[in-house]
């Protein structure tokens, strides 16, 4: 017997009789004996919870994460103030152990979170379909090129190499199996290179990619790279980080046909990498070329508003070979913790955890460059994150910084080597004046 | 208590907040000297304003309008709908795993990278094969880093002539939009009249051009293929590779493995047969095994272990390459390694035998009233066919409607598409007979009421909270998004008035 199962070995007895039955066994004879598996499987014994919980909570605590350490690094993942209600709502079983809501007469909960979720994403990027989520801003982002490349019939896209080296590298591996060219063009000073960008657009080019704020922080030219992209008749593709858009220009307004990003700044905890939530936004004209999910509203026989899965003709399960992606999920639990960040964050909310991550990144940068250890990397302007070149190496930087309980900014060297000795510091709300200030000090010994 | 609900925007009150951040305690920046002024904002997003118990009570009541596991039975045909255990939500919200940052030093991470290395052996040894990639969010996406590794192989070995790839005609839909999703052209085999697949069809389909074969093993229909060995040898002998959908896992756990049956990649959905929860569409996870062949193509990173250290080995040049940002959906990992712990070796056999016993006592008591497109011993999932009722006048739709008046939730319907008015039952183990009894009971009323009163089932459900929906109008009419009417306090804007969406899209402004 096993605490997860609740027949007993008599209730099995009865089952199997009722089936002329009289061992387990006998159910499994189509399966072939040569491949039948004589032994038990190779995994660790059954483990009682107490047991469970020992067990796992030492793998837990040999850890050492953004709780023990101060924590500066960012570069995709951020380590922002998560409201206590958003757990609290997760952890509700109508939510986390409900399925695809294709049932809607009994999922309209799901259903309309996910509508609230879209809704909340057009707010965001100022364009006017979302879908209702994807795996993560990587995902999202090779996704979106690839819906470009259906919607223009085109086999190539332009990527800044100002956008993250691994939602780069994850559109580069679609891109291989896709036969999509993917074309980088080097940054320049810490920010999309125009002029490169515009020499590299072919008339195969189906989208132009950029981030911004990109890798390094640095808010791009999104209109500059609008126009480049139009005039080769080509979409402009913009990766976005959700909490600059309580500040920054929407991208909807600066000519961006279709936004992605990562959701987690919005509440979700660092997790090491995942889960986390890609977000999908495109103009109007692209809506039949969006993949995954999309709820709208209808009614239901007595004349009620009500909550569906609809333009389901793109998808797999309807469209098989031809659909627009062979994504299935989204990741509606992470999907719906960014609808409750939203919520309880509200417009005032958003905006002043982007203001003080600008006011406390700009003290960090003004900070360590009066020490006079560091230089400044680039001009431009930048959202919660900066570059500085160092003068030590950034690994022997890092180390120092470890045995003081701080987790320093990313070494840039490892993806640009005409970057060594340059600093990605991310700063968000939750990091005071005395632990800035304490990343100074010790960043100078 | 599950009266309709006003979305969020529309309970938004000018002013009101559900939030506070300690005061900035650095120089204020003022953004506008900060940035240029044309990359800032003019207007705010359109967010709503809401108190925190606003906000609480909104998305209970929203949680008020969902049924998940918890609440009863779900027998969800394909989807592997088990019990979540609670204890696994209490692992993966350890301090030590949810504030970790995926670029911390792999010297500080050693308890996540063992975790991950030892999930990577156990789900190798469940499958039999060589080495897993952790990394694949989710089922789809783990299809499609499996399908890229075969492409890799084939490439390598310099067989770029095979651009097709088989999918049976039961499979998933998710098969053939992978499949096509990584450049091949799909070729369809057909089921023969025991529900496998044909053997004539996919030796003359089998050749030079052909990279591979995805098949479910048991099938959609929930039928174990007992030709595998022979599929197998027909594909490896005609120089393909073979990909198993992991979907069906469930009914073979410590019976037998993918590996042993001839499969050279496996995906596998931890939150089917490994218990993480469903999460209403997502956070899954989506691992992929390979044989030895093919572990120098799976995805980097992997973690390998040197005797001492645990570590990400980047450095593999036939890798597919990056398929995902940082490493995965960790956290979901975390619950699939408890539940494992959990079960040990002999739980997770007991779950697999539990779950065929379940699906074969159903079958067994269903059959007397419902149409069996195929009559044999079921692995964890069967499909019957409505065409009995369709007869009688009501489709497998309303029988699955009326099912929510009966308070379960329908299994899935209309799959596989080779059965007609299918109705495709998968009881899981962590059900008890008593209410595999319950949901026997009210599949044979509804069959009842199919015949004496079919009106009654053709306009279910009566008890949820909304009625049969307008999925017609959904698509004519789209509007995916709320939009607060121009001028108009969005608090004075909700539409409770039911009939039409038009408060949310006053005339003469564009619907979305």
């Amino acid at each position: 017997m096993h605490r997860y199962i609740p027949n007993t070995d008599t209730q099995r007895q009865e089952m199997l009789a009722s089936l002329g039955m009289q061992h387990i066994e006998e159910l499994f004879a189509d399966i072939p004996a040569q491949v039948r598996l004589n032994r038990p499987l190779d995994v660790p014994r059954s483990h009682s919870e107490l047991e469970l919980m020992t067990h796992i909570k030492a793998l837990a605590d040999k850890n050492l994460g953004a709780t023990d350490y101060v924590c500066f690094r960012g570069a995709g993942a951020y380590d922002h103030y998560t409201p206590s209600i958003v757990n609290h709502m997760l952890l509700r079983q109508e939510f986390f152990t409900a399925y695809t809501p294709y049932q809607p007469e009994i999922s309209q909960g799901t259903l309309q979170a996910i509508f609230e979720f879209q809704s909340m994403v057009c707010e965001l990027t100022g364009l006017d379909v979302a879908n209702a989520s994807v795996y993560d801003g990587a995902t999202a982002l090779a996704e979106a090129a690839m819906m470009a490349g259906n919607a223009t019939r085109r086999s190539e896209v332009v990527v800044s190499g100002t956008v993250h080296p691994e939602h780069r590298a994850v559109l580069e591996t679609y891109g291989r199996t896709r036969d999509m060219t993917v074309k980088v063009v080097p940054h320049k000073a810490g920010c999309a290179d125009m002029e490169a960008l515009r020499l590299a657009v072919t008339p195969i080019t189906a989208a132009v990619i950029l981030q911004s704020p990109n890798f390094f922080g640095v808010v791009e030219d999104l209109s500059g790279a609008a126009s480049i992209a139009h005039a080769a008749g080509a979409l402009l593709i913009a990766s976005v980080d959700p909490l600059s858009l309580g500040l920054l220009k929407p991208p909807g307004e600066l000519g961006v046909d279709i936004a992605v990003g990562d959701g987690q700044p919005l509440g979700v905890p660092l997790s090491f990498g995942g889960p986390y939530v890609g977000f999908m936004a495109a103009s109007q004209k692209l809506l039949r070329n969006l993949p995954g999910r999309i709820v709208g509203i209808t009614s239901d026989t007595a004349g009620q508003r009500a909550y569906v899965l609809t333009m389901q003709t793109r998808e797999q399960h309807i469209r098989r070979e031809k659909a627009t992606s062979n994504i299935c999920t989204n990741n509606a639990l992470v999907a719906l913790a960014t609808s409750i960040y939203l919520t309880v964050m509200g417009k005032a909310g958003l905006r002043e955890v982007a203001e003080q991550c600008v006011s406390k990144s700009c003290y960090a940068y003004a900070e360590l460059l009066k020490t006079g250890e560091f230089e400044p990397a680039f001009a431009a302007p930048f959202f919660r994150e900066f570059v500085v070149k160092s003068k030590r190496p950034v690994a022997e930087l890092n180390q120092g910084l470890l045995t003081h309980q701080i987790l320093g900014g990313y070494d840039l060297g490892q993806d640009y080597p005409d970057l060594q000795n340059h600093w990605l510091v991310a700063v968000t709300e939750k990091r005071t004046k005395a632990e800035i200030d304490h990343l100074v000090r010790k960043a100078v010994q | 208590m599950r009266k309709a609900t006003k979305l969020i925007f529309e309970q938004s009150v000018a002013g009101r907040r559900g939030y506070q951040l300690p005061p900035l305690d650095t120089p204020t920046v003022n953004v506008s000297d900060h940035y240029p002024a044309d990359v800032l904002r003019t207007q705010p997003p359109g967010l709503p304003e809401v108190s925190e118990i606003d906000a609480i009570r909104h998305f209970t009541a929203l949680s008020q309008r969902n049924y998940g596991v918890d609440a009863g039975f779900y027998p969800l045909g394909s989807c592997t709908m088990k019990y979540n255990p609670k204890i696994n939500e209490d692992v993966a919200r350890l301090c030590g795993f949810t504030n970790s940052h995926p670029y911390q030093p792999e010297e500080l991470s050693q308890g996540i990278l063992e975790l991950l290395y030892k999930l990577d052996q156990m789900l190798a040894d469940v499958t039999g094969m060589a080495r897993m990639s952790l990394t694949p969010a989710a089922g789809a996406h783990g299809e499609m880093a499996g399908i890229m590794a075969i492409k890799a192989y084939h490439r390598h070995n310099g067989q770029q002539q095979r651009t097709k790839f088989i999918v049976t005609d039961s499979a998933h839909g998710t098969n053939p939009a992978t499949a096509a999703a990584a450049g091949y052209e799909t070729v369809e085999v057909k089921s023969n009249d025991r529900g496998g697949v044909d053997l004539n069809e996919l030796q003359r389909l089998m050749g030079p051009d052909v990279a591979g074969l995805m098949l479910t093993n048991p099938n959609t229909l929930g039928l174990f293929e007992c030709d595998i060995v022979k599929i197998a040898s027909i594909v490896h002998g005609g120089g393909g590779l073979l990909y198993y959908d992991g979907a069906n896992a469930n009914a073979i756990m410590g019976i037998t493995r993918p590996g042993d049956m001839g499969f050279d990649v496996v995906h596998l959905n931890l939150h089917k047969s490994f218990s993480t929860p469903h999460g209403g569409g997502g956070p899954g996870a989506g691992p992929i095994g390979v044989k030895e062949h093919l572990v120098p193509f799976l995805p980097r990173p992997i973690v390998e272990y040197d005797g001492t250290k645990y570590y990400f080995d980047h450095d593999r040049p036939l890798s597919v390459g990056r398929i995902k940002n940082f490493y995965g959906h960790f956290l979901v990992l975390v619950r699939a390694y408890a539940y494992i712990l959990s079960m040990g070796p002999e739980g997770l056999r007991h779950a697999s035998e539990t779950a065929v016993l379940n699906a074969n006592y159903m079958l067994h008591k269903l059959k007397t009233r419902f149409d069996v497109p195929y009559d044999r011993i079921c692995m964890h999932e069967f499909v019957l066919s409505g065409q009995r009722q369709k007869n009688q006048g009501c489709s497998t739709l309303d029988i699955a409607k009326r099912l929510l008046d009966y308070g379960f939730h329908p299994p899935t319907v209309y799959f596989p598409l080779i059965v007609k008015e299918a109705i495709m039952v998968e009881p899981v183990e962590t059900e008890p007979v008593e209410t595999l009894d319950a949901f026997i009971d009210a599949m044979l009323r509804i069959a009842d009421e199919v015949e004496t009163d079919p009106d009654l089932v053709k306009h279910a459900p009566y008890s949820t909270v909304v009625g049969r929906l307008d999925e017609v109008k959904a698509v004519r009419q789209p509007v995916l998004r709320y939009k607060e009417a121009p001028g108009t306090d969005a608090s004075a804007a909700h539409p409770t008035r039911p009939t039409t969406p038009s408060p949310m899209a006053p005339a003469g402004k564009a619907i979305i």
